[in-house]
């Protein structure tokens, strides 16, 4: 499982120490390179989410390496305060919103 | 790397759910002390809470009892487990229950208020946020973390531990932390096996595979006294993303195998280890892949418990995109996982007493790391959090700082750490990891041989594993987070070296799947003991100890 950044939409964190994605992965995996966040080795990742959560911009997306299935649907997470919007894109590029609360 | 000392009263080293816990309660108790916790991610989403939980599986519902609930792990364990230790975790699941819900947890509740029941030790919350809860209520208790800190070694004098050596991943400073206790509280171990996921998605496993065992090691180096590494843990799973499949089973899921024969009508007794055991046998018997099938719940149904997997493996949400899976007809593969060495699900780990304590004096032991009493979960990891502080702090207030640590001492283990940075060639992490996997699926009863194990090809991996240990001193590393993963490596290999001691001298089958002795393959009752092993920290050589089972009643 891996997730991918894009370039576009991190902001990097700025004025953060650690921008919030590097800061939480509990495998160390994200380090931020001229104020952009990059993942070091995708295969690294446990698809824990917790990165995806993490970012106000929206700028992480999870989704499944070919090895198990993947064909290009990918899954993006808003965290609001009292709830959790699961936004799953899949290859023909429909939406579909999951609300959970937290 | 620059060296820097430092003492605190309370060392804790993993902050997991059983590390954030007893910080938490290290101040409760103790509010005078230092207490720190060492952590090699960042607390806020380190271990196997990261992606979050949906339940808390050990929970006394109304008419539970702790006696029911050793009742029920002894079943399930087949008759071993250590009684004590399981009872006395049973006495304290809802004490700690309450505690993470004053501090924020949300727990689903009925009309009257009453926790909402999945089962009778099982209860729904709201978890995503768990590990923040709990990392907030650390910060806010003023226990000390140390971040991106990864332990190496206990600084152990005169046969007692006195604090552990760490190093930090961004800044690289060597520590040599001083105390006067010290709680172990690291998980379990990924990554012994062959994973069952390849390439990009070799991660994606079940178990955390950030936690590499590195306690077992430090400990099994030490000299401390492991028990039962043989009960390895394998969870049935949903196949490639690996979700969970009780969920499906409280949605009232049917295990069926390819010719849809509903296949655990075979076995009179069902439990967690039967399920998976009998998936296997159907995959055995060239009646696989087996499948959990829901096929006769409703399109409400079917969304609800997707929601419950997206907070806990978003990946089965995308799977089902991916294969176009409606929730009106949900059929999903199924299938065990690698197998893990893991206390808090079966129950490897150290050899403790009732009071959390390891034989190493000063060094206690919490949560996947503490062996003995299987099936515990959060929970129970809390339990142990809290029982173990307790006794660490009492520990403490009768001992003192270790005054002088010889030099060559702090220096030793300061070459042994840094040597992989120093190494320009030799065996990369990637090729290491690899042949260990390699030895331990082929040799010693990985998922393509259907787990089962016999004495002629454990002998084989006993002496594959020597060698590799030689090959490990030879192991590259480029930088700190390399260095950190090379370690991870050399924990795993001596925790392999544990576990295939412990396969091959329980010469009966005692938990089948876990395993499987195909050379022994009754269950008898005079192995109704436990095999510990201790590492000789002289000769380094494993010495088996058989301990006696002791019954509560
Ligand atoms: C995917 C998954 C789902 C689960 N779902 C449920 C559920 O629904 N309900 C339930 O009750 N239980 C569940 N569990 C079980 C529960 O999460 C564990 O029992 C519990 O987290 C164990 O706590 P622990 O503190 O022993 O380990 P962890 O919580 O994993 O903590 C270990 C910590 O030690 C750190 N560490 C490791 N090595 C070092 C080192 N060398 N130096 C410093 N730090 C180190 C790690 O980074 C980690 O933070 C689940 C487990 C998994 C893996
Ligand atoms: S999904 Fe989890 S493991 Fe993967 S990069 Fe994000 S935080 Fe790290
Ligand atoms: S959290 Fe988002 S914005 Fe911040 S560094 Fe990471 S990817 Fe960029």
């Amino acid at each position: 499982m891996s997730i991918n950044i894009n370039e576009n939409s991190c902001n990097g964190c700025p004025k953060r120490k650690e921008g919030r994605c590097e800061r939480i992965c509990p495998g160390n995996l994200i380090k931020r390179k001229n104020e952009k966040a990059v993942i070091e080795n995708k295969s690294d990742c446990w698809d824990c989410a917790a990165c995806v959560k993490a970012c106000p911009q929206n700028a992480i997306e999870i989704y499944l390496p070919e090895e198990i299935g993947g064909k290009g649907a990918n899954l993006l997470a808003e965290v609001k305060k009292n709830e959790i919007v699961w936004v799953i894109k899949n290859q023909s590029g429909n939406y579909k919103e999951y609300h959970l609360a937290r | 790397m620059e060296i820097s000392e430092k003492n605190t009263d309370i060392l804790i080293i993993g902050g997991g759910a059983a590390g954030s816990f007893a910080g938490i309660m290290a101040k409760e108790y103790a509010p005078d002390f230092d207490v720190t916790i060492i952590e090699k991610a960042h607390i806020d989403r380190s271990g196997c809470l990261a992606a979050g939980i949906n339940a808390i599986n050990a929970y006394l519902t109304p008419g539970q009892t702790p006696e029911k609930y050793l009742d029920y792990v002894k079943r399930d364990s087949n008759g071993l487990v250590r009684d004590d230790l399981v009872y006395s975790i049973g006495q304290g699941l809802n004490r700690v229950t309450q505690k993470v819900e004053e501090w924020g947890l949300p727990i689903h509740k009925d009309e009257d208020g009453n926790y909402l029941a999945r089962g009778p030790r099982s209860i729904k919350i709201d978890g995503e946020n768990f590990k923040p809860i709990l990392a907030n209520k650390v910060r806010k208790s003023r226990v000390e973390v140390l971040n991106r800190t990864v332990a190496t070694n206990y600084i152990i004098q005169d046969g007692a531990v006195r604090g552990s050596y760490a190093f930090n991943l961004r800044d690289g400073i060597f520590y040599v932390i001083k105390a006067k206790a010290v709680i172990c509280a690291t998980g379990g171990a990924a990554g012994i096996y062959r994973p069952n996921n390849s390439g990009q998605a070799r991660h994606k496993m079940w178990y955390s595979p950030f936690n590499t065992g590195a306690g077992y090691a430090m400990g099994i180096r030490a000299g401390a006294e492991m028990t039962t590494f043989e009960m390895r843990f394998v969870a049935l799973r949903v196949k490639d993303v690996l979700a969970p499949t009780g969920s499906f089973a409280f949605a009232g899921a049917k295990q069926v195998n390819s010719n849809g024969e509903e296949y655990l009508k075979k076995y009179d007794k069902i439990n967690t280890p039967i399920r998976l055991y009998a998936t296997v046998q159907e995959e055995k018997a060239g009646k696989g892949p087996c499948f959990l099938n829901l096929n006769n719940i409703s399109k409400e149904e079917g969304e609800e418990l997707k929601r419950s997997l997206l907070g806990m493996c978003p990946g089965i949400v995308l799977q089902w995109e991916e294969q176009g899976i409606s929730t009106d007809n949900i059929k999903v593969e199924i299938e065990g996982t690698e197998p893990y060495i893991v206390g808090g699900h079966c129950q490897a780990g150290y050899w403790i007493d009732k009071n959390r304590q390891t034989t190493l004096p000063g060094l206690f032991a919490a949560g996947d790391v503490a062996g003995g009493a299987p099936k515990k979960y959060v929970t129970g990891a809390f339990v142990e959090g809290e029982t173990a502080v307790i006794n660490a702090i009492k520990y403490s207030r009768e001992s003192d700082f270790v005054d002088d640590i010889q030099d060559s001492m702090i220096k030793e283990e300061y070459n042994r750490v840094i040597r992989p940075l120093k190494h320009t060639d030799g065996i990369t992490v990637e090729e290491l990891e690899n042949k260990l996997q390699d030895i331990m699926e082929e040799y010693a009863g990985g998922k393509s041989k259907s787990y089962e194990l016999e004495e002629e090809t454990l002998k084989e991996a006993r002496i594959l594993l020597k060698e590799l240990k030689k090959q490990a001193d030879h192991i590259v590393a480029e930088n700190h987070h390399q260095l950190m993963l090379a370690h991870e490596v050399i924990d795993r290999i001596e925790v392999a070296r544990v576990l295939v001691e412990h396969l091959i001298y329980r010469k009966e089958t005692r938990w089948p799947a876990y395993q499987t002795r195909i050379d022994y393959p009754e269950r008898k009752e005079d192995w109704l003991k436990f095999i510990n092993s201790v590492i000789d920290t002289d000769s380094k050589k494993i010495k088996i100890i058989e301990r006696d089972y002791q019954s509560l009643k």
